[in-house]
């Protein structure tokens, strides 16, 4: 059955940011999109756009995306005020132009946050997500070293939320719609994935903390627990996970002050 | 002419890997922080090979074009992984995983590669573990497994539909320790325009910054290539839109082989195309198959609504055509299928180009709620495209384009016939012969990167004496780099009326239709015709607005699309040569009378390594023959 | 790392430090509340009650210095974090921007803040030193002679006869102008706001809190600050309506007055 909405087009109004790189000015600009069908995706709506104004000599509106189908984590507007646009557990590239209609002015800005500078028009640096995960976010397990996959069983309940929290694409739609620019979302998933799991143990304490800190030097916000990030999150990924790292982090805190210090010696060569 | 010898070690199958192993030489540890390698791309394998060899003391640059090196297309594969470990006690084993290999590539990959992937697949998976990798478990804990694309043994680990995604944070939390520990050095928002070839060696690249511009040179002592496959160059795929041969095609262009670039793999359940603006087509898995039924009406030009069409006047044609297999023929028989009832007219859609995939039968025997437990996501997601519920009504379905078996020739040690230059993942056309299997993608990636490549690139830099990289001021890579800007300004300059993507529309277009699921010999050569006419239509009448010192997707976009251009006559060159038909290379003067592939193992039992000849000339076409020492190649017949 | 520094120096130790503090806050109001509603008994209770705290003498003094502590740290770290906060939010602000999901009460915890902390200035000023409404305040007032035994967990602890400060009087004349009345009805409606999202919140930071339960702990932090809400309208509404009274309290005494 052929929806009755691919019949019939229709126009918008873009109000998109402009901004020509990280250092210039950005203002709103208004574009009209006319002749869009229903059945078209938010992105492929401004490839339209975009090859309009290719046409017109005009740039067209610099925007991230990759995989289009909801997954890789690269495409990041936020649309009318909500990062990736009106759904609800979708990322922009899965918005489709049926959520607006005809005559509609929509507002298209990029992921906004002091850690994610604006590179050019909706496209953002967020380069921050990368270095908290090198500060911690692993296992550290060398190819090669690694024992039988079963010789470990994990409790089916626990490899499954540590599967929830893993479902993380690194967006930064948290970020972007917490009032605090808090990357608490995406660091508690990363840190309650691993952190669930046996082979995350050794770490458990070393990670929670270097992640925190790492997140609190590149300039996040704190978490003030009203769960926009969750709600705003495409994969929905439970603030739950917040509350589980505070934790962690309070106990690791408190295990580091009691543990004895090392001692000061080299190995066993001498 | 290149010589192509795949160095494949000798003994019996299942011992040439540990042999070759324990013969290849080594680098002193020493000696290995003095040595440079540059790996580009972080998808599987670039990211599993990229933080493998740092940990083994290697210095590592790492060049990738996205914004973060979890983004690759790798995580976009669902269904899973396969490994030979045999959890299930049904019968599996390396050699079996093996021979499903390759007879699932239909004998067109050389034994010796399969058999070593089939080797480390169950490593892969203790690596993944130990990497916290969460795949789906039994209530005991243990690992969980499902059957996937037919085979007969439950070997596929997944994590939920999500397992590429879940593999590739693995290989990216490695490659972000290794990064966070000063021992990769990692450029994102890099793209590697050429690559540059000293004294006949690959010793380094050049790399546009896709942010500020800037057009760098690095030197190394070898190059790895893992950039992915090149779906891309039919427009529209289950591909990311920045999937891109870039860095293969310019090492094509610098002499490595590009072999057998016709193998294209097309999945036949993606949800159809519904207008001239669609840019990317969307995946449904094939599971769904397991329940649904799918049909087309029996009339041509009928646009009744599905309810409204009666048992009688319905077609379930792969349940006619193929009565064992039904509903579950292989991909590239379903796929052709589907193909031939749309260019009957009986496509259903406002396209024409679709047909049905019918659950009605499976909800009156399950009931709903039990369809909805089993496919609600992949429902839901249908539903978010096309605003239909498939509950109700039928979906529809077309083919499309989802993996490219070809790539960049490499040896046993993954090195193609340019010494230094290493290519790895769906780069290389190494493991899956014409076709590939469901859930073996992944496996080649992280084989290649964790477990081939830390051993084979010992091999070759143990030859290369310490410090010996060229400088970045060599003549070669001035030249490479001013071959690079000269580019940059043609596609400035041109100022002409269409945008790229009208070019990549255009060209998706013919390829689809002339190097597609079926193929011809007529269609092939008039392709020949339209590509050369279309590029030159390119060079004079592309627009690329903007400047090349800042971030520019269109001027990216433009290098890639003029890329394409030349792999796609080069596809269709291959495919009207191999006159035969095999996996996903199907030529429509070579089939049985039921439609199966006609392959013909005496003239083109080898690989096509073509090779460049420079701008405007043919290339030429070596072979390497595929002596099968311990499989008789035999007809595929799943019937 | 080290604890002292972990619980100051990060962000998740700051809102660790918020949420004890905040715990330890609201046991205060919450008992201050329990003790303050004997002033709809016998003036002996509240009397007794006052004079007992007193009589305290360094408890009272360690407890309202951690009282102090306690605010000055919830208040320091509420500070530091909303101004990090705001910093990382950036320059530039969203053109829209739209709530999706937040409680009202999460949204205006900075305001609600405020308007209780000046409240507790004046409610200080007020009843504990007097230098507001000093007319009524209650060492200004005649001294109340206690009818009956204050007994404390069995114990006498002020015994019928002893002359102690009349604050049961204080309080329902101090209530008595319609704009303090008004001021503290706000303050508490606020207040209670301020404790429904603080109260969730302290579960959520430390780490107790999850969607198994957080529909029940819900509908708990609701009932609290309902009842808590209830109780402080209770006096100064009593006082208003003149349902209490110097006179009513003369009325249920009897005894005092014979």
């Amino acid at each position: 059955m052929v929806a009755a909405s691919t019949l019939k087009t229709f126009s918008v109004t873009l109000r998109v940011w402009r901004q020509a790189g990280p250092a210039a000015t950005g203002a709103f600009v208004d574009y009209p999109a006319k002749d869009i069908s229903p059945d078209m995706s938010f992105l492929e709506m401004l490839d339209v756009v975009n090859d309009e104004l290719t046409a017109k000599g005009i740039e067209p509106i610099a925007f991230a995306h990759d995989c289009r189908e909801g997954i890789c984590g690269t495409c990041s507007c936020t649309i009318n005020g909500k990062p990736h646009g009106p759904g609800k557990g979708i990322a922009t590239c899965q918005t489709y132009m049926r959520s607006f209609n005809d005559g509609d002015t929509i507002v298209v800005e990029p992921f906004r946050a002091r850690a994610f500078p604006v590179v050019k028009d909706l496209v953002t640096d967020r380069a921050a997500f990368d270095k908290i995960q090198q500060s911690g976010g692993f296992i550290t397990a060398r190819a090669g070293s690694a024992p039988d996959a079963n010789a470990l069983p994990i409790p089916k309940g626990d490899a499954d939320l540590a599967m929830d929290a893993a479902q993380c694409i690194g967006c930064g739609a948290c970020v972007a719609a917490c009032k605090n620019a808090s990357a608490m979302l995406f660091v508690s998933a990363k840190v309650g994935h691993l952190g669930l799991l046996p082979q995350g143990q050794a770490e458990r304490d070393r990670r929670v903390l270097a992640m925190v800190n790492t997140m609190d030097t590149l300039g996040f916000g704190s978490c003030t627990n009203q769960y926009e990030c969750s709600a705003a999150c495409p994969k929905l990924i439970s603030h739950d996970f917040i509350a589980r790292m505070n934790r962690d982090y309070l106990t690791a805190s408190l295990r580091s002050a009691f543990k004895p210090a090392p001692a000061n010696t080299g190995g066993g060569a001498a | 002419m290149a010589t192509l010898d795949s160095k494949i070690p000798s003994g019996p199958l299942a011992e040439k890997w540990r042999k070759h192993k324990t013969e290849i030489k080594l680098v002193n540890p020493a000696n290995k922080r003095k040595y440079e390698v540059i790996v580009v791309g972080a998808g599987l394998a670039g990211s599993s090979a990229a933080s493998s060899l740092a940990d083994l003391g290697y210095k590592v640059k790492c060049f990738v074009f996205h914004d973060s090196p979890r983004r690759a297309h790798s995580i976009a594969a669902q269904g899973g992984i396969n490994a030979a470990k045999n959890y299930q006690n049904d019968g599996d084993s390396v050699h079996r995983l093996f021979y499903d290999t390759l007879k699932g590539g239909d004998y067109r990959a050389r034994e010796a590669n399969v058999h070593r992937l089939a080797e480390v697949s169950v490593n892969i998976i203790d690596q993944c573990v130990a990497q916290g990798v969460p795949f789906a478990r039994e209530y005991g804990g243990l690992l969980a497994n499902r059957s996937f694309g037919g085979a007969q043994v439950s070997r596929t680990f997944y994590a939920r539909g999500q397992t590429g995604q879940q593999l590739l944070l693995g290989a990216y939390s490695a490659l972000s320790r290794m990064v966070g520990a000063g021992a990769v050095d990692l450029h994102t928002n890099s793209e590697m325009l050429d690559l540059v070839v000293v004294g006949g060696q690959a010793k380094g690249v050049i790399i546009r910054n896709l942010v500020t511009g800037e057009i760098t040179r690095h030197s190394a002592d070898a190059v790895i290539l893992a950039t992915g496959g090149y779906g891309n160059v039919f427009n529209l795929s289950t591909y990311a839109r920045g999937s891109n041969a870039t860095a293969i095609w310019r090492a094509y262009k610098r002499g490595a082989c590009m072999a057998n670039p016709c193998y294209t793999q097309i999945h036949p359940t993606c949800i159809p195309v519904s207008g001239d603006y669609q840019s990317k087509l969307t995946l449904m898995s094939e599971s769904l198959r397991n329940d649904g039924r799918i049909w087309a009406p029996k009339k041509a030009g009928d646009t009744r609504a599905p309810a409204a069409i009666p048992e009688s006047e319905r077609d379930y044609y792969l349940e006619r055509l193929y009565p064992s297999f039904g509903n579950l023929a292989p991909r590239d028989i379903a796929s052709r299928a589907a193909k031939r009832v749309c260019d009957e007219g009986r496509g259903v859609g406002s396209t024409g180009l679709g047909v049905y995939l019918d659950f009605a039968d499976a909800i009156k025997r399950l009931g709903e709620p039990a369809v909805r437990e089993r496919y609600g996501n992949l429902f839901d997601i249908y539903h978010e495209i096309t605003a239909e519920s498939a509950y109700k009504a039928p979906m529809r379905i077309y083919p499309a384009v989802h993996y490219t078996m070809g790539g960049l020739w490499v040896d046993y040690n993954l090195m193609s016939n340019i010494p230094g230059l290493f290519v790895l993942g769906e780069a290389n056309f190494s493991d899956h012969g014409a076709n590939r299997l469901g859930a073996s993608a992944l496996m080649q990636g992280l084989a290649d990167g964790y477990f081939v490549i830390p051993y084979t690139i010992g091999d070759y830099l143990a030859g290369q004496k310490p410090g010996s990289r060229p400088a970045a001021e060599a003549p070669e890579f001035q030249q490479a780099e001013a071959n690079v800007r000269g580019q940059t300004t043609r596609f400035l300059a041109t100022k002409g009326k269409q945008p790229v993507s009208h070019f990549h529309k255009k060209l998706g277009k013919i390829m689809w239709d002339r190097c597609g699921m079926a193929r011809t010999k007529a269609g092939l050569e008039a392709a020949l015709q339209e590509i050369p006419a279309l590029r030159e239509e390119f060079n004079a009448s592309v627009n690329v607005p903007g400047s090349a010192d800042t971030l520019n997707q269109s001027l990216e976009q433009a290098g890639r699309v003029a890329d394409f251009l030349d792999l796609g006559e080069l596809m269709c060159r291959d495919a009207l040569t191999r006159e035969e038909s095999c996996g996903g290379h199907f030529r429509e003067e070579h089939q049985y009378p039921d439609g199966e592939c006609k392959r013909d193992d005496e003239k083109f039992g080898h690989v096509a390594a073509w090779e460049y000849q420079g701008e405007g000339k043919t290339p030429v076409r070596n072979t390497e023959a595929l002596n099968y020492e311990f499989t008789k190649m035999s007809v595929r017949n799943y019937k | 790392m080290n604890l002292v520094g972990n619980l100051f120096g990060s962000s998740i130790g700051r809102k660790i430090l918020m949420a004890v503090t905040g715990l330890v806050l609201i046991g205060f109001v919450i008992g201050h509340l329990v003790g303050n509603l004997q002033v709809f008994s016998h003036p002996d209770k509240l009397n007794g009650y006052a004079h007992f705290l007193q009589s305290l003498g360094p408890v009272l003094w360690v407890a309202r210095i951690s009282l102090l502590i306690a605010v000055a740290i919830h208040i320091w770290a509420a500070t530091v974090l909303t101004l990090e906060s705001k910093r990382a939010r950036g320059a530039q602000a969203y053109g829209v921007k739209t709530w999706i999901q937040a409680t009202l009460a999460s949204r205006y915890m900075r305001w609600t803040g405020y308007v209780v902390l000046a409240f507790i200035l004046y409610h200080l000023a007020h009843f504990t030193l007097g230098t507001a409404q000093s007319s009524t305040y209650k060492a200004t007032l005649p001294a109340y002679k206690m009818a009956h035994d204050y007994h404390v967990l069995g114990f006498t602890v002020v015994p019928a006869g002893t002359e102690v400060l009349d604050v049961h009087s204080m309080v329902i004349l101090g209530f008595q102008p319609p704009l303090v009345a008004g001021f503290y009805l706000l303050a508490v409606t606020l207040l209670s706001l301020h404790l429904l999202h603080g109260m969730d919140s302290l579960f959520q930071t430390l780490g107790w809190r999850n969607s198994r339960w957080s529909q029940s702990l819900r509908s708990v932090v609701i009932l609290a600050c309902l009842a808590y809400f209830a109780g402080n309208v209770a006096i100064p509404g009593a006082v208003l309506t003149g349902k209490l009274s110097p006179e009513s309290a003369a009325k249920s005494a009897p005894a005092a007055h014979h």
